[in-house]
């Protein structure tokens, strides 16, 4: 049973020295795979704790012990100097360790005090006054401003995720835990979420901040861990940590990640054109709406071996283009040819089989089915087709030496093609998707936000397969938020604004510049 | 958080963890019957006696599964493809009274087997009819099929009363009822037996369907979208056509089930006559996990249970409703393992 509770603390009856939260010899086995291998980290007063590592290296899973989801199969857990057990989610609360998770838990049809309200328990509710009273004091702590009345699915992704840290510091949190907090935010809104780890860290708070941008840990971050194989490659304390500038901090985290002499995977650097100007036009799109408005009136064209990228703060209709040309979403109006062919009333299946690929960014959501082994989700969209099903029948042993093809040839890390899909570190299952999109023969590849939660070394590994697929002759549409990533790779970039297309710029010197006018509206 | 979706399939072996509830909701009832003065050694044993190690009551233990297998294959198909057909009784019931209504004449008209196949073809299009509906709106509108099967549960019930009492009733008979189709018409014997043809049909049916569910690339589309409608319908599956399929399939295997009893068992439906077998199943085929293998060993269960409680419940001078404590128990603590083994795993 957990002792106390740590939140009711104050700073007074705690020696400096002593850590909000220590864990000690964490080691969390999962068949086939040691997940955390005796990990010993510490969470302290007024301190951003960033906790980094290449795909797979084990820090979802120590989050997830530390915010009692998941149980360690041995080591100590200390809150406040007192051995504790985190049970349950529940445990954690009481304990004083609010969690944000990298997945939005709001329910999106309720307004915002609702949401907070709900987690309440239902024997001591809390009336609506006080929660705004609470609310309008957590709102001043972290400095945001939130509309109480708003539905929390009408807010920006930025301004969900400020109330989910004003959800996880409900109860008098001191410790906030934030798993990829910024991987789906725009630069405004990792800005912001720097300044509230900046105040809250002012003010005692012990933070742990997991991310795989090398800029923002040391922005945003006092101290740093890396992890790496399930074991803690190193740590840089906050007094080493500012005396380095940060081209050695960075040169000093990515030798713990990688190893020694790992080149700045970061390094910006812009891909050779490999477009096939002779080639007719793959992909003809004219006039093109859908979605309700999301999609207006789109028109472009695109030749085999061309990337085209697709700039724009995120939801201004990027999402439902994608899904239009992959045909999940309708067109309302307007026409999509490919390879000479009307496709605009084509299925998705049918789309998939002339050779049209999407890399969707919504892995758990659309991209696999979690349950079902590696094997079966890298040939879900090849159900009944030889050689995998004959005469209807699965052939488990080809599968299988697919799904082991793919996994060696992407790296992905995991014990073998039969464990469900679910279990692998989110990076590993956005490798396996890479996989399965580029098998085959694919004629259009149409990447979603490709590399987020992918570590530095696996972006750049993405990247250059998106590189080499264009090189083959592969036409690209990438989908990005990220601008390094659509300068490097683009041959030119399109600018989405309020379900528009308000310009298309060549990759050139200016990019930077024109693309940044487009993307806030202007012409 | 990844480690949410993991099944718990990783911990133990699948028969052991279907096991492990039967066996404690047994201890569970041993421990009642022995509080009520009791003597649970001898009431299973006689449950036993009368049900399994005695030639006439096994028999009748065979036939009684036949109808309920064919039901456990119709919901497996559903239940894997994530849809609650819960009209099952519905369409049981309507097909078993058409069959029943036409089996007489059909019978005496047309060479035997002619006659039965068109009898149990009769029998699956009615059952799959009577799905469209559901269907249709589950796969336009989003309709939630529990609501409108369980709904059309009601209409057939009454439109099958109604039919027996007007278009199909025998009116050499005072009591509403279809047309009898004589013993030496009905569905085969096995040997000397009690046991008819369609025990094995059944039988066949359930293992076809789990071989269909679990090795085919069609079982395969259904699971998908079973388990998560949206990848379906990112991986190019038609979640519309998938959706009838699912319906029609389900409900003609539930009107097979109903040809089967009136055909091989009953040959007469009355227009109170109502089974309601249906909802009996469904909680087996959840403690199968789905499994068609599975399934039929607790339908074997049931089928004992059903069979032998009746008569060890009189002996031991118990209410019969003691059987359906024992029931509800297994499921009970089904749902109960089931939540221990899933926090275990954390
Ligand atoms: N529930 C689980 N069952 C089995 N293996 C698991 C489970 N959860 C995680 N793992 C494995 O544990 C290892 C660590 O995964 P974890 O999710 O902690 O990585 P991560 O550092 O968060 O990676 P990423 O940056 O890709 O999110 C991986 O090899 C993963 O496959
Ligand atoms: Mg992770």
């Amino acid at each position: 049973m957990p002792e106390g509770t740590g939140a009711a603390t104050t700073g007074a009856d705690r020696g400096l020295d002593v850590p909000l939260v220590r864990l000690s010899g964490i080691t969390k086995r999962f068949p086939g795979v040691l997940a955390n291998d005796e990990v010993s980290f510490d969470i302290r007063p007024g301190e951003v704790h960033a906790l980094l590592g290449e795909n797979g290296a084990g820090k979802s899973t120590l989050i997830a012990i530390l915010s009692g989801v998941l149980q360690p199969d041995s080591g100590r857990i200390e809150v406040n100097g007192r051995p504790v057990r985190i049970a349950s989610p529940r445990d954690a609360i009481r304990l004083g360790i609010g969690t944000v998770y990298q997945h939005s838990t709001l329910v999106p049809t309720l307004s915002v005090v609702q949401n907070l309200m709900l987690g309440q328990r239902w024997w001591r509710p809390l009336g609506r006054a006080a929660a705004l009273a609470r609310l309008a004091e957590l709102s001043a702590l972290l400095g945001v401003r939130v509309d109480p009345d708003a539905t929390a699915g009408s807010l920006s992704l930025g301004q969900q995720q400020q109330v989910e840290i004003v959800k996880a510091l409900w109860r008098g949190e001191r410790v906030l835990v934030l798993d990829e907090p910024t991987s789906m935010l725009t630069p405004q809104g990792v800005e912001e979420l720097g300044q509230v780890m900046a105040r809250l860290a002012a003010r005692g708070f012990g933070i742990v901040f997991v991310s795989h941008k090398l800029q923002e840990v040391l922005a945003f971050g006092h101290r740093v861990t890396v992890l790496k194989l399930g074991r803690k490659a190193g740590e840089i304390p906050p007094a080493r940590l500012s005396a380095l500038s940060p081209a050695e901090a960075t040169a000093e985290i990515l030798d713990l990640m990688f190893g020694r002499g790992a080149a700045d995977p970061e390094a910006p650097r812009r891909r050779a054109s490999t477009i096939r100007a002779d080639d007719a036009p793959l992909l003809e799109v004219e006039h093109l709406s859908a979605g309700e408005g999301a999609v207006q009136d789109v028109s472009f064209t695109l030749r085999p071996g061309e990337i085209l990228g697709i700039a724009g703060v995120d939801g201004n209709g990027q999402k439902q283009l994608a899904e239009a040309l992959a045909g999940q979403l309708r067109a309302e109006a307007g026409r999509i040819r490919f390879a000479g062919r009307d496709i605009t009333r084509l299925p998705v299946a049918r789309r998939h089989a002339l050779g049209l690929r999407y890399l969707t960014d919504d892995r758990l959501g659309e991209g696999t089915v979690g349950g079902f082994a590696i094997g079966t989700n890298l040939v879900m969209k090849r159900v009944g087709e030889p050689p995998f099903w004959a005469g209807g029948f699965e052939r488990p042993a080809r599968i299988a030496a697919h799904a082991r093809e793919l996994i060696g040839r992407y790296d992905v890390r995991t014990p073998g093609p039969e464990v469900p899909i679910a279990t692998l570190s989110g990076g590993n299952i956005q490798k396996a998707l890479f996989g399965r999109e580029l098998s085959g023969e694919p004629r259009l590849l149409l990447a979603n936000k490709p590399t987020y939660g992918l570590d530095v070394a696996n972006i750049r590994a993405a990247r250059d397969r998106i590189s080499a697929a264009a090189a083959a002759g592969v036409a690209c549409i990438l989908i990005s938020t990220e601008l390094d990533e659509l300068l490097e790779l683009s041959d030119r970039i399109a600018v989405m604004y309020r379900g528009r297309i308000a310009g298309i710029v060549g990759n050139g010197p200016d990019a930077e510049r024109a693309i940044g006018r487009l993307m806030v509206g202007g012409a | 958080m990844s480690a949410a979706a993991t099944p718990a399939a990783a911990a133990l072996p699948a028969w052991l963890r279907a096991l492990v509830p039967l066996v404690l909701a047994l201890g569970i009832g041993a421990l009642i019957l022995a509080a009520l003065g009791r003597d649970p050694v001898q009431f299973f044993a006689n449950v036993l006696n009368r049900a399994v190690f005695n030639r006439s009551g096994l028999q009748e233990t065979l036939v009684l599964m036949a109808p309920l297998l064919l039901i456990a294959a119709s919901l497996i198909v559903c239940f894997r493809a994530g849809l609650w057909n819960l009209g099952i009784d519905g369409q049981f019931l309507l097909a078993a009274t058409f069959a029943s209504a036409f089996a007489a004449a059909w019978v005496a008209a047309l060479p035997y087997w002619v006659a039965m196949a068109l009898l149990f073809l009769l029998a699956a299009a009615v059952g799959a009819g009577w799905a469209m509906l559901p269907a249709f709106l589950k796969a336009r509108y989003g309709v939630n099929e529990i609501v409108s099967t369980l709904m059309m549960n009601f209409l057939g019930f009454g439109l099958s009363a109604f039919l027996i009492k007007t278009l199909f009733g025998d009116p050499e008979h005072p009591a509403p009822q279809t047309t009898m189709l004589e013993v030496a018409e009905r569905l085969p014997r096995i040997g000397e037996t009690l046991v008819h043809v369609g025990v094995v049909f059944a039988l066949l049916v359930i293992l076809a369907v789990h071989v269909v569910m679990t090795r085919t690339g069609f079982g395969l589309r259904l699971r998908i979208v079973g388990h998560n409608p949206r990848a379906a319908e990112h991986a190019g599956l038609n979640v519309r056509r998938l959706t009838f399929a699912v319906f029609a399939i389900s409900a003609a295997l539930a009107g097979l089930a109903g040809a089967v009893e009136v055909l091989g068992v009953r040959g007469v439906v009355r227009a109170d006559w109502h089974p309601g077998y249906g909802l009996l199943v469904v909680p087996l085929v959840f403690l199968a996990r789905f499994h068609g293998v599975a399934a039929i060993a607790f339908v074997f269960v049931f089928a004992v249970l059903s069979i032998g409680g009746e008569s060890a419940a009189r002996r031991a001078d118990l209410p019969n409703d003691f059987l359906l404590i024992m029931m509800a128990l297994i499921l009970v603590i089904l749902a109960v393992t089931d939540h221990v083994a899933s926090r275990a795993r954390g």
